[in-house]
């Protein structure tokens, strides 16, 4: 592992950043989207909302990520017989089911820690049930959630590696392919790609830290 | 829109796949084993009292945990017989075994530690007040009482990893999802190959959460009722 | 009994020429198998302050935690300035009442709460500004304007931007009550306010609530342990004991002058 080869390895990985920042990037989003939306739910009175919820929670709880991205990518456009070929949008879509599934347990956790006082004091100011909850109650429980949401990120960024296996040219892909041509090459390749990933944790573990100091003040349990 | 499913191809896929059960669920325990005992190594190290050891250790331990056990996978079983000096070729399981064990005892080691620090310093105290030595000390007094409440969080590890193994067919493990993707490939089936995995991961790793779940409730009763006498 | 029935006459001389703002008409509540109020019929008229003393369990709390709709009753009518509360009516028949009409009767029902409840992410003027602007759709600057004046009145005017959890358990009592007097409710309800506060705080929001009854034309009802101030404050103190209202009248008539022998020991305990 000579300097050269460092020179030679670089650029390579480097074609393929923009699809790994891209589907993190995506990922976070939908996944933190699911996530409120699931854990919304799971707190619904209505049961059939509540069950379908409960039912897409486990699922994807129940099952390894790299299991739902192969299923959705090679096996849902089977089972309806249509040919969409679009891996960002399996890759993003399974990535952020799979952690949405796990985070919203941390939203619904979060919003049933917050002081049922909250709650009362809410209703005794005359607040509409979804002024309660965007008002007083999600913004404390926000703040609860941080650090574990900090720490999801970086899971969710760990995933970005798996959408190589359906073909998408992330660093992992261009990687693989320079390794394939030259075995000896690995180290290199590997070790730089491990230093890529952790040049892009390095922020988010930083923001979760921080996330950890915002969620001490400023919430009623 | 059609629906595209095959009974036939479901119910003679189901028992080639299933054959890899036993590889899969052996390279979880593989990996479990390591992992716990890798995880004390990480507490030790740790406990190293010269700050620049320490900070190198914690620095470590946040380089394995922040980056993909995908690459890591890989730089094991391409890349580390390459190394020279040190290199060495090792079986996919073997590779499998050290890459995940290795990255998950991370994760194990900092469950050890708050459960380290989950034990009363007046229990330290006490055992050196009772002139114990070092050794004693940890395993007659701390680690009886700090191991116990982490068993369910050590359970729900052992679940994780059982759904992190599937990467492991990346480098050549035949478990399920390596056969799956056999005879999918084979039969052009990967409908029912994917969702067979899909049932058999479902399968047992949802009564085992519920199982850690109930696990979790009677420990926490149990270290409640004692903390309650200890008031 | 004629002479229980004059005695609330007497001491509700003042008031009872207007029609009550609350009626409890046989209000039951139940947790489960508990019966925690076995039939109350009570009413309260607009500008009275009302004290509820009793041994803890006795219900006194859910008696005004069912006129704030934060728990329903189990049997009975509350009426609440002539409008039933918990029903309402649908197609000529009394159905249980939905968010909107609970909305549309609680905006007149302020509250105060035993451990204060404030919103620890906003500022204590932020506190007191958001439900005016969001609930009464108030336009911001005379919401704030208010809040301000408010807040000035129990005495945290220059506490304006601090976060709740940098006041005592006192001046965030006195930020509740500001928080729910922004509000202009008819009948405002009091929770204990004091029993969560360290002794030597305890006469700051007492004065503030004294200051509140002095103006006069807002109804109060007091869940209260401090007797002294009972005394003081209250037009009516009901005791009540077992889910029932054991005793009422006059502050006077109750706390010097009853011969119920609960009603005794139950003093007894708190004059000492």
């Amino acid at each position: 592992m000579t300097i050269h080869a460092i020179i030679d390895v670089f650029p390579v990985l480097m074609k393929g950043i923009n699809i790994t920042i891209t589907v993190f990037l995506l990922s976070a989003i939908f996944g933190y989207l699911f996530a409120i939306i699931a854990g919304l739910c799971r707190l619904s009175h209505n049961l059939v909302v509540r069950g379908i919820t409960s039912f897409y929670v486990e699922i994807f709880r129940g099952t390894s990520l790299i299991v739902q991205l192969f299923w959705l990518y090679y096996a849902i456009p089977m089972l309806f017989n249509v040919g969409i070929d679009n891996r960002l949008m399996a890759g993003v879509l399974a990535i952020s089911l799979n952690y949405g599934a796990y985070m919203s347990e941390i939203v619904r956790g979060s919003i049933l820690a917050v002081d049922k006082g909250q709650t009362e004091a809410s209703i005794a100011l005359n607040l509409s049930p979804f002024q309660r909850m965007r008002m007083v109650i999600f913004p404390q429980a926000l703040r609860m959630m941080l650090p574990e949401l900090g720490n999801y990120l970086i899971q969710m960024l760990k995933a970005t590696s798996l959408v190589s296996l359906i073909g998408m040219t992330d660093i992992l892909y261009h990687g693989n392919i320079l390794r394939s041509t030259d075995l000896s090459a690995a180290p290199t390749v590997y070790l730089l790609l491990l230093l890529f990933y952790f040049i892009m944790a390095l922020p988010l573990i930083l923001l979760t830290r921080k996330g950890e100091q915002i969620s001490k003040k400023g919430v009623a349990r | 829109m059609n629906i595209n499913w095959k009974w036939d191809m479901f119910f003679d896929a189901f028992p080639f796949i299933l054959k890899g059960i036993g590889v899969t669920i052996g390279l979880t325990f593989a990996c479990f084993l390591f992992a716990l005992i890798f995880g004390f190594v990480w507490v030790l190290l740790r406990r190293i009292p010269i700050k620049p050891i320490n900070w190198f250790i914690t620095w470590i331990m946040e380089f394995i945990r922040s980056t993909p056990p995908l690459i890591q996978l890989f730089f094991i079983y391409y890349a580390w017989p390459m190394v020279p000096g040190v290199g060495a070729s090792l079986s996919s399981f073997e590779s499998a075994v050290l890459g995940l064990g290795i990255h998950f005892s991370t994760y194990i080691g900092e469950v050890y530690r708050s459960g380290i620090e989950g034990v009363e310093k007046g229990q330290w105290e006490a055992s050196t007040a009772l002139n114990f030595s070092t050794g004693q000390k940890w395993l007659k007094i701390i680690l009886p009482q700090a191991i116990p409440p982490t068993i369910p969080m050590l359970g729900n590890y052992l679940i994780i990893m059982f759904k992190e193994v599937p990467l492991a067919s990346t480098i050549g493990v035949v478990g399920i999802l390596a056969l799956a993707d056999t005879y999918g490939t084979e039969h052009f089936r990967m409908l029912e190959s994917y969702t067979i995995v899909a049932i058999i991961f479902l399968a047992l790793s949802y009564p085992s959460a519920i199982l850690i779940n109930k696990l979790e409730k009677k420990m926490n009763r149990r270290f409640d009722k004692k903390a309650a006498i200890q008031d | 009994m004629v002479e229980a029935i004059n005695k609330i006459n007497r001491s509700d001389m003042k008031y009872q020429t207007t029609k009550p703002i609350v009626e409890y008409k046989n209000v039951q509540k139940s947790y489960g198998d508990v019966e925690v109020l076995k039939g109350l019929n009570l009413s309260i008229y607009p500008g009275e302050k009302v004290a509820l003393i009793g041994p803890s369990g006795s219900g006194k709390t859910t008696i005004i935690r069912m006129l704030m709709t934060l728990e329903q009753p189990t049997a009975g009518e509350i009426i609440f300035d002539g409008k039933n509360l918990w029903h309402m009516e649908r197609k000529g028949k009394l159905v249980p009442a939905n968010e909107k009409h609970l909305r549309e009767l609680r905006g007149d029902i302020g509250m105060v709460f035993q451990h204060f409840n404030l919103f620890p992410h906003m500022t204590i003027l932020q506190n007191c500004m958001t439900a005016p602007i969001q609930v009464q759709k108030e336009d911001k600057e005379s919401a704030r304007k208010r809040s301000i004046e408010m807040l000035e009145k129990v005495g945290l005017g220059d506490k304006l931007d601090s976060y709740p959890n940098q006041l005592s358990g006192g001046q965030k009592q006195r930020v509740a009550m500001a928080r729910a007097l922004v509000m202009r409710p008819k009948i405002m309800l009091f929770d204990e306010v004091t029993s969560a506060l360290d002794p030597e705080l305890v006469g700051e929001v007492l004065e503030v609530i004294r200051d509140i009854a002095e103006e006069g034309d807002m109804a109060m009802v007091l869940v209260t342990h401090e007797m002294d101030f009972a005394l003081d404050v209250a037009d009516r103190v009901i005791f009540l004991d077992n889910g029932v209202i054991a005793e009422q009248g006059s502050p006077k008539e109750v706390l010097e002058e009853s011969n119920n022998e609960r009603l005794q020991q139950f003093l007894h305990r708190f004059r000492n």
